[in-house]
């Protein structure tokens, strides 16, 4: 008895041993498998990058960057083409601007309704049914659009064609609302009930309380919500495409206009030379655009915790 | 003297279970009554309902009467929010907002109407000066109170609850996440502050209970045992069960 006993534990020391020696081989494998799929993410975005640089960077030196950056005409295809962005940079400003303008109070508002006010029943219907909301394929957004708004424009406004900066705008702050919402419902929710009670105990109602203690608490994330939103809506394409009528007007409210986004999908496909070219410059603008923007925001938001 | 809150056959349940049974007791204006018992026997729960914060709680009924300066509080045309600034509560785990020290302690005022910044300035500096921490803060109050100690920080929950000029102060084991200097200093503070208001405090520590407070409430599974003079009680307690639990013998 007592010698099986003892044999026991050497046993288990060789076998643990070798066991090791295997762990540390497969450790180390693993190292290198999420090492190698680490880069290649990387790998992607340094590609993509260096293309766009390269292959928009001609058109501009051909047109001059002035010109190009600041030019209020665009007309690719004119005997004397023309390649000036302005519209399309300020139409995507302005249309980006103008669904966070609408889609973010909406958004926020709902996340609060969500997390804090709606009874548990309610918000079990409405919660599945925003979620849904960023199921829906873009050219589907695009389409109602096209269907039910802009008619419904070009009648409210007695307009000669309701595709119009206004459609778009609407259109993207409806396609922005389900990562608003879930991202700030996400932060609002993780809000340590602690300050709320603290509020109450006040006797803070408890709407102020929620919009007083629950929200700038979530700020961060909220702020990330609209992060989120911007870059959604800045890079769309297929659904603006479909509504904002497409003409390379400087952007008012009610003209017809052409995004960063849509000026690329539209000619691509029967460019050529120079104007191909520019269409690769624009992308590289976009790329840029979001790339600062995103910096930007990124910074804003490290303060905004520190702080 | 009247009672500034008045207790009488209150009971509460969680649902089906009853958290309070039949609880009784007068709380004497100006003075320091203790809520001894052990854990779970329903000391919070009764802290909460003299401020209502149990309405916050889903599924609770409450019965019996709580009043607050002869007035009914659990009637159906009280304003909650008027009562829960007469009546202030901080919590046992110190709870600041992730605010400035300022932005804190004018919170309950700014609330309440006050927008005149000299004013709210002057009731800030007074509030910080009733907690016993403006001289530790003073030079601060634009940076997160987030950035203070413990004990630091629950005395801005006092002075946060102070800013709102309450009429009681409930405190449920406010010193129980400090070390024993900052207790110190909050008792000394409580027995500083009991000339102005009357408080509630809940506690585990016997030997607290008999430094600051006046008046003593012993509970044991929802029930109110005894109650009285502390003094008294911790001499001589009418009750076995309360001289087994002040003695240590279980609980
Ligand atoms: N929100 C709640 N829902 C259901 N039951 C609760 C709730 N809060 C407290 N209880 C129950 O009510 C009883 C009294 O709880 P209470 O928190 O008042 O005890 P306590 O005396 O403050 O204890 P402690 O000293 O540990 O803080 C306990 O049995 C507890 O489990
Ligand atoms: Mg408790």
């Amino acid at each position: 008895m007592s010698m099986n006993i003892l044999s026991i534990p050497t046993h288990f020391k060789g076998s643990f041993g070798r066991q090791k020696h295997v762990r540390k081989a497969l450790e180390r494998v693993m190292h290198g498998i999420f090492f190698f799929f680490g880069i290649v993410a990387v790998g992607f975005v340094l590609l993509i990058s260096a293309y766009l640089i390269f292959s928009g960077l001609p058109a501009i030196r051909e047109i001059g960057l002035r010109n190009f950056l600041f030019g209020t005409v665009w007309k690719s295809t004119a005997a004397q083409p023309e390649f000036g962005i302005l519209p399309f940079l300020l139409t995507s400003v302005y249309g980006t601007a103008g669904a966070m303008l609408v889609g973010v109070p909406v958004g926020f508002m709902t996340a609060m309704f969500l997390s804090k006010v709606a009874p548990r029943p309610l918000a079990a219907i409405v919660r599945p049914a925003v979620d849904l909301l960023a199921g829906i394929p873009s050219v589907v957004y695009g389409l109602i659009g096209m269907i039910v708004l802009v008619p419904t424009i070009r009648s409210v406004f007695d307009l000669s064609d309701g595709a119009c900066l206004l459609a778009a705008i609407l259109v993207l702050a409806i396609m922005i609302l389900p990562s608003i919402v879930s991202v700030s419902e996400t932060a609002l929710n993780a809000v340590p009930k602690e300050y709320e009670d603290a509020s109450l105990a006040l006797g803070a109602t408890e709407i102020e309380t929620y919009f007083r203690v629950s929200a700038p608490a979530a700020k961060s994330g909220i702020a990330a919500a609209i992060v989120l939103g911007i870059g959604r809506a800045i890079g769309e394409a297929m659904a603006i495409l479909m509504v904002a009528g497409n003409v390379a007007n400087m952007p008012t409210l009610f003209s017809s206009v052409t995004f960063l986004t849509t000026a690329i999908a539209k000619e691509m496909s029967y460019s050529s030379g120079l104007q191909r070219q520019a269409l690769f410059s624009i992308a590289l603008v976009l790329f840029l655009f979001i790339m600062l923007i995103n910096i930007g925001l990124n910074l804003l938001l490290k303060r905004g915790k520190e702080g | 003297m009247e009672p500034v809150l008045s207790v009488k056959g209150l009971n509460l349940y969680y649902g089906s279970t009853q958290a309070l049974k039949n609880v009784s007791i007068d709380l004497p204006e100006k003075q320091v009554t203790a809520l001894i018992g052990p854990s779970g026997c329903g000391k919070s729960t009764f802290l909460k309902t003299l401020d209502r914060m149990n309405d916050l709680v889903p599924g609770v009924t409450i019965n019996g009467s709580v009043q607050y300066r002869g007035l009914e509080i659990y009637a159906p045309d009280v304003d909650v929010t008027w009562l829960r600034r007469q009546i202030g509560m901080v919590f046992q785990k110190p709870n600041p907002f992730p605010m400035s020290i300022y932005d804190n302690i004018a919170y309950g005022p700014r609330t309440h109407g006050v927008r005149d910044r000299k004013h709210l300035d002057e009731i800030v500096e007074k509030s910080l000066r009733g907690a016993a921490i403006w001289d530790e803060v003073k030079d601060r109050l634009k940076k997160s109170a987030l950035g203070l100690s413990g004990g630091q920080q629950q005395r801005i929950c006092i002075a946060r609850a102070l800013a709102v000029e309450p009429d009681v102060l409930l405190m449920d084991e406010a010193t129980s996440a400090l070390d024993p200097i900052s207790t110190s200093k909050i008792e000394d503070l409580i027995a500083d502050l009991k000339n102005t208001y009357t408080i509630v405090i809940v506690t585990h520590n016997m030997q607290q209970a008999t430094r600051v407070s006046d008046k003593c409430a012993f509970f044991l599974l929802g029930e109110l045992v005894e109650s009285g003079d502390t003094g008294q009680m911790f001499s001589m307690p009418r009750e076995k069960r309360t001289e087994d639990y002040i003695t240590g013998r279980f609980g």
